[in-house]
C-alpha cells in the first residue's frame, strides 16, 4: 500500500477561510478517490497560513481491473446489427462467446496507475475547490484563494506530475519565510514532510499550533500571576495567522483601565488580535497583552514587544478620545440624530425604528414582568449608541456602550442593562436576557425587525438570509422558552404590524421552533403531535412536548399510544364504509369491558380538562394514564364490529370520545409507535 | 543592517526609488492635482486595465479632508504620502520584492514580525476590488497589498499587484518616534535639520480649517456639476490621431472626487445623497476606463 501527498503552498491563506478549506479538501478528495475505487484510502488534511496538505493513505499502485460483459446481437442477426455492436465495443468477431443464442463481448478496462489518477485528481480539486472568495492567477486562467507558489504531489515518493497554469508539481516544498534555512527541501513522505517542516519552523497541524499557542501563553501569563481571559476564537484565528507560533506578553499604560474592560478587549482582539489578561479572581483586566508572533527574532522579543505596545497605546488612546467625547452628551441629544441614518430603505430611518421599540417595549413589558415605563424609555434610548464616536469605531461594541453611557448619566440601572443586552442572544453561545426590561426591549428589537422584513416581502429564502431573520426568531424563541414567558405571538405580531401578522411570518417562528427543539433532543414526530393543536405560546407548547415526552415514556404512555392507534384505525376503517355516528357514547351493560371503558373516560375527562386548564400537562397525561387498562381491556374483550348495529354504533361513538380525549392533550395519530 | 541609523522622512523616499527602480518600475511623479489617494493617479486606475505590462512607482500626497485635526493629533493628518507600486502582471515573487523593500528601508523582516493580515481592498468611487492583506510591522499596518480584480468597474486582465506604504507610518516605526510632526523630515545632522513639523504642521492648520470651516460649499457643488459635465464630453471629443480625450476626462473624475471629499468635509452631504455621489463619480470613472481599455486594446492591435 502507499501514500499520495499534495501540498499547494500560497501566499498567505485568509485564518478565517483555513477549516473550511480542510474540511473542503477532504470531502473533495474523498469523493473523487471514491469515484476513481479508492474507497479504501484514508484522507487527512492541514491548512495553515501558507498552505494546503493532503496525505491520502493505503492506496493501491495501481486501480484494479474492469471486466465487463455485454450483450449483444443475436446469433444470425444480420451482419450490419453485428457490425455495429463490434465497432462500439472494440473487439474482434473471434473475440465474441455466444450464449443461449446471443453474442456477448467481454471487456477489460485496465486499472490505471494510481500515481496518473492521483496526479488528475489533485489537478481536478485545485480547478473546482469552493474558497468563499478567491482570484484570479496572473495570466487569468486559474482561480485560488492567492498565487500559488509551489505544488508538491508525491505518490509513493516519486512526483505525480501535474501543472496548473504552468506550474509545475513536483517534490520541493519550503519552511518558514524568515526563519532557519530558507529554500526550498525534498520532500519523500508525510513523515518526513511533517518533521522537515517542524525543524523549518512551521507547525503543520493547526490543533498542534493551537496548543502552543494556549501553553504559551497561559505559561506567560502565570509567570507574571495573571491568567488569559479566554477566547476561542481569537486562539482559533491566530493558530490561522502563523506557522510558527511565538506567544510574547507586552504591558500597556494602567492609565488606559479607566475605559471599560469591553473596549480594551475588542480594540485588542478586533483591532490587534491579542490576548487579554486578568488577575486571576479579578473581573477587571489586566493592563498587559499577549500577542502572537510569527518569528522568534535573534535579538530577543523586545523590539517586537515595543512596537506592539506602541501600536496598542496609539488604539487605547483614540479609544480612550471617544469614550470622554460620547460623554458629553446624553443619549437622548444623541438618539435625535439617529434621523439621518437610514434603517432600511424601506423601513424608515433609525429614529423610526427607535420609535416602533419604545412603544413595543411597552407593550412587551406586561408579558416579562417588566415597569412599561421603564421599558419603553430603555426601548426609546436602545439605539442611540449607534450615533456615538465608539460604536462607529468598533460595531461590536453596541448596546454594550449604550448601557455604560446611560449609567453614566444616571438613568435607572435596569434601563441601562436593557440598552446593554437587547441585542441579546446573538449566537447560540451567547446568554439570553433574563430582566424584565432587559427581555422586553431584547424581544421588542427582534420582533420588530421581523415584523418588518416579512411585512415588505423580505423572509430568508433558502440559504439567503441578508437580514439574520433566523437569528432574530430564534432569539425571541430562547428569550421566551429559558424565561418560560407567556407570550400570545399571533396577537403579539399582529398588534406590531397593526392589525394582523405579516403572511408567514408566525409559521416561520413556529417551524424555527420545531427546530430549536429538535436541536434540543426532542422527536420530529413528538413535536408535530403538539405544533398539531394550534397554539402559538411558546412556552405552553414546549411545557406539553416536554410532558408528552414523558408519558410515551412510560409503559402506560406507550400502551395507550397503541390503544390509540387501534382505535383509530378502527374508526378510519369505518369511515370509509360509511359516515361514523354521531352523538355521546352511552354506557352499555354489557360486557364489563365497554362499561368499564365508559366509566374511566368519564372519570377521567374532567380530570384531563381539569389539568389542561392549570397547563399542568404531567397532570394531564396522568388522568390520560387511567385509560390505559381499560382500553386494554376493552380490545381484548371486545369485538366492535358486533353483528347488531346498534351494538357496533355504540362502541363506535366510545372509541371516538377516547381518541377526542386524547387529542386534546396532543395528536397521538402523528406519533409513530 | 540594524545598526544603521534610521532613514529620514526623504531618505525614506529616496531608498524606495533606488529600490524600485532597480526592480524594472519607472519612477513617477506624484499627480499634479489634489487625490485621496496614491490608486487614483492615472498610473494605478488607467495602467492596470488593458493587456500592456506596466511597472510604476511614484509618491502621492494624499487628502482626506475629513481628517484633518487642524495639527493637534501627532496621528492623523489631512495630507499624508503614500508611496504607491504597481506591478502589472503580478510577478511570482512580489511577496518577496515587497518584503526586500522593508529591509532597505531598515525592517529586517528577521527581526520584526511581518504579518500578512486579510484585507480586501476596495474603492467604490473608482469601482476598483482586489484581494489582498494589509501589512503589518510588529502590529502596526505599514502597507496595503492588492491583486487588483476589478478597476472602473471592468475585469482586469493581467492582474496587477499593487503595494501602498503608508510613508508617515513607516517613518515613525523606522525612526522610533511617537508624533508625526517630530519625525526628522531630513537627515538630522544636515545643517539645516527640519521636523516634519516645521515642513508641514502650518499647512495642516490653514488646510483643516479650509477643508473643514471656510471652503465655500455653494461653489464646491457648482464645480462638481461642471466637473461631471465636462467628463463626457471630454470624451466625446477627439484628439488629433482620432482618440477620444481619456486622460483630460480621467483628471476631471479626479477633481469630482476630491470636490465630493471636501463637500463631505464640510458636512454638506446628507448620509441619503452619499451613495448617490459616489454612484457619479463612479459612473464617470467607468466611462473614463472603458475609453481607455479600448484604446489600449486598439494601440495593441496595431493602431
Amino acid at each position: 500500500m502507499a501514500q499520495y501527498l499534495l501540498e499547494i503552498l500560497s501566499e498567505e491563506i485568509p485564518a478565517r477561510m483555513q477549516p473550511g478549506a480542510a474540511r473542503d479538501l477532504a470531502r473533495l478528495a474523498g469523493e473523487a478517490l471514491a469515484a476513481a475505487g479508492f474507497a479504501e484510502a484514508r484522507v487527512r488534511t492541514f491548512a495553515g497560513p501558507r498552505r494546503l496538505t493532503l496525505v491520502a493513505d493505503d492506496l493501491p499502485l495501481a486501480q484494479a481491473d474492469l471486466v465487463e460483459t455485454r450483450k449483444g446481437p443475436r446469433v444470425g442477426a444480420p451482419d450490419a446489427a453485428l457490425e455495429g455492436f463490434l465497432r462500439s465495443t472494440g473487439v474482434t468477431r473471434d473475440q465474441l462467446e455466444a450464449r443461449d443464442g446471443v453474442w456477448f463481448a467481454t471487456l477489460t478496462r485496465r486499472g490505471r496507475p494510481t500515481a496518473e489518477v492521483m496526479a488528475e485528481l489533485a489537478a481536478g480539486i485545485i480547478a473546482r475547490f469552493p474558497w468563499p472568495k478567491s482570484m484570479l492567477s496572473a495570466s487569468g486562467r486559474t482561480r485560488w484563494v492567492r498565487p500559488i507558489r509551489r505544488l508538491v504531489s508525491l505518490f509513493d515518493g516519486v512526483v505525480a506530475p501535474f501543472a496548473i497554469d504552468g506550474l509545475q508539481a513536483g517534490a520541493l516544498s519550503e519552511g518558514h519565510r524568515v526563519m532557519g534555512q530558507i529554500g526550498p527541501f525534498a520532500v519523500t513522505d508525510f513523515s518526513q514532510y511533517q518533521a522537515e517542516l517542524e525543524r523549518r519552523f512551521v507547525v503543520l497541524e493547526a490543533e498542534a499550533r493551537k496548543r502552543r499557542i494556549l501553553e504559551g501563553a497561559s505559561a506567560l501569563a502565570a509567570a507574571e500571576g495573571l491568567e488569559l481571559v479566554q477566547d476561542a476564537g481569537l486562539l482559533e484565528e491566530t493558530a490561522g495567522m502563523v506557522e510558527w507560533p511565538v506567544p510574547v506578553l507586552g504591558a500597556f499604560d494602567p492609565a488606559y483601565l479607566d475605559v471599560p474592560g469591553e473596549v480594551i478587549r475588542t480594540t485588542m482582539r478586533v483591532n490587534q488580535r491579542y490576548f487579554a489578561l486578568r488577575r486571576p479572581g479579578e473581573a477587571g483586566l489586566a493592563p498587559h497583552f499577549i500577542c502572537i508572533a510569527n518569528i522568534v527574532s535573534p535579538d530577543g522579543p523586545d523590539l517586537i514587544v515595543a512596537g506592539n505596545r506602541r501600536v496598542l497605546e496609539a488604539r487605547l488612546s483614540d479609544a480612550r478620545f471617544f469614550w470622554d467625547e460620547d460623554r458629553k452628551t446624553p443619549l437622548e441629544a444623541r438618539r435625535a440624530r439617529l434621523a439621518g441614518v437610514t434603517f432600511h430603505a424601506r423601513l424608515g430611518t433609525m429614529l423610526q425604528r427607535a420609535e416602533r421599540l419604545e412603544a413595543a417595549a411597552r407593550v412587551l413589558a406586561r408579558y416579562t414582568g417588566a415597569d412599561p415605563d421603564l421599558a419603553a424609555l430603555a426601548g426609546r434610548l436602545a439605539k442611540a449608541d449607534l450615533a456615538s464616536g465608539m460604536v462607529g469605531e468598533f460595531p461590536e461594541l453596541q448596546g454594550v456602550m449604550g448601557g455604560y453611557y446611560a449609567r453614566h448619566e444616571g438613568l435607572p440601572e435596569p434601563v441601562a442593562e436593557a440598552i446593554a443586552a437587547h441585542y441579546r442572544p446573538q449566537g447560540p453561545s451567547d446568554a439570553a436576557p433574563s430582566a424584565p426590561t432587559a427581555m422586553a426591549v431584547a424581544l421588542a428589537d427582534k420582533l420588530d425587525v421581523l415584523v418588518g422584513f416579512f411585512r415588505i416581502g423580505e423572509a430568508p429564502t433558502g440559504s439567503r438570509d441578508p437580514f439574520a431573520l433566523r437569528r432574530a426568531a430564534l432569539g425571541v424563541i430562547r428569550i421566551a422558552l429559558e424565561n418560560q414567558l407567556r407570550l400570545p405571538l399571533g396577537e403579539l405580531l399582529g398588534a406590531l404590524n397593526g392589525g394582523e401578522p405579516p403572511p408567514g411570518l408566525l409559521d416561520f417562528i413556529r417551524d424555527r421552533l420545531k427546530g430549536a427543539l429538535r436541536d434540543q433532543g426532542a422527536r420530529p414526530d413528538q413535536i408535530e403531535a403538539v405544533f398539531a393543536l394550534a397554539d402559538d405560546d411558546m412556552a405552553r407548547l414546549a411545557a406539553r412536548l416536554e410532558a408528552l415526552a414523558r408519558f410515551l415514556e412510560t409503559a402506560d404512555g406507550a400502551h395507550l399510544l397503541a390503544g390509540f392507534k387501534r382505535a383509530d384505525n378502527i374508526l378510519a376503517a369505518e369511515a370509509r364504509k360509511g359516515p361514523l355516528p354521531k352523538g355521546a357514547p352511552v354506557r352499555a351493560a354489557t360486557p364489563d369491558e365497554e362499561g368499564a371503558l365508559f366509566d374511566a373516560l368519564a372519570a377521567s375527562a374532567p380530570a384531563v380538562e381539569a389539568a389542561l386548564d392549570r397547563e399542568d400537562f404531567a397532570g394531564a397525561m396522568t388522568a390520560l394514564a387511567r385509560l390505559r387498562q381499560p382500553v386494554d381491556a376493552f380490545f381484548d374483550a371486545v369485538l366492535v364490529n358486533a353483528p347488531e348495529p346498534e351494538v357496533r354504533e355504540g362502541r363506535l361513538r366510545l372509541l371516538a370520545a377516547v381518541t377526542a380525549l386524547m387529542r386534546r392533550v396532543a395528536e397521538f395519530g402523528l406519533i409513530s409507535g | 543592517m540594524p545598526d544603521r541609523r534610521p532613514l529620514s522622512f526623504q531618505d525614506l523616499i529616496l531608498e524606495l526609488h533606488a529600490y524600485w527602480s532597480a526592480r524594472g518600475c519607472v519612477i513617477l511623479q506624484p499627480l499634479d492635482l489634489e487625490v485621496g489617494a496614491g490608486t487614483l493617479h492615472p498610473a494605478t486606475v488607467l495602467r492596470a486595465l488593458g493587456p500592456k505590462p506596466w511597472r510604476a512607482a511614484y509618491v502621492q500626497p494624499s487628502r482626506r479632508p475629513s481628517d484633518g485635526r487642524f495639527g493637534d493629533n501627532p496621528n492623523r493628518l489631512r495630507l499624508f504620502h503614500q508611496y504607491q507600486v504597481i506591478l502589472k502582471p503580478n510577478p511570482e515573487d512580489m511577496q518577496e520584492l515587497y518584503l526586500g523593500s522593508l529591509a532597505a528601508v531598515g525592517i529586517d523582516p528577521a527581526r520584526h514580525d511581518i504579518r500578512f493580515v486579510e484585507d480586501d481592498w476596495e474603492n467604490p468611487t473608482v469601482g476598483a476590488w482586489g484581494l489582498g492583506w494589509e501589512v503589518w510591522c510588529d502590529g502596526m499596518e505599514i502597507s496595503q497589498y492588492t491583486y487588483f480584480q476589478q478597476v472602473g468597474g471592468l475585469d482586469v486582465a493581467p492582474v496587477s499587484g499593487e503595494l501602498t506604504y503608508g510613508l508617515e507610518r513607516l517613518a515613525l516605526y523606522v525612526q522610533g518616534v511617537d508624533s508625526v510632526y517630530d519625525l526628522a523630515f531630513n537627515d538630522p545632522q544636515s545643517p539645516d535639520f527640519k521636523t516634519y513639523g516645521e515642513v508641514v504642521l502650518e499647512a495642516e492648520r490653514e488646510f483643516s480649517a479650509f477643508e473643514q470651516e471656510a471652503a465655500d460649499v455653494a461653489l464646491l457643488q457648482r464645480h462638481f456639476e461642471d466637473m461631471e459635465r465636462e467628463v463626457p464630453r471630454l470624451l466625446a471629443a477627439r484628439g488629433r490621431q482620432g482618440q477620444p480625450l481619456v486622460l483630460p476626462a480621467y483628471d476631471h473624475v479626479l477633481k469630482a472626487s476630491h470636490l465630493f471629499n471636501l463637500l463631505d468635509a464640510r458636512g454638506a452631504i446628507a448620509v441619503a445623497e452619499r451613495q448617490s455621489y459616489i454612484g457619479r463619480i463612479r459612473d464617470l470613472c467607468r466611462a473614463c476606463a472603458e475609453a481607455w481599455v479600448a484604446l489600449e486594446t486598439a494601440a495593441g492591435a496595431g493602431r
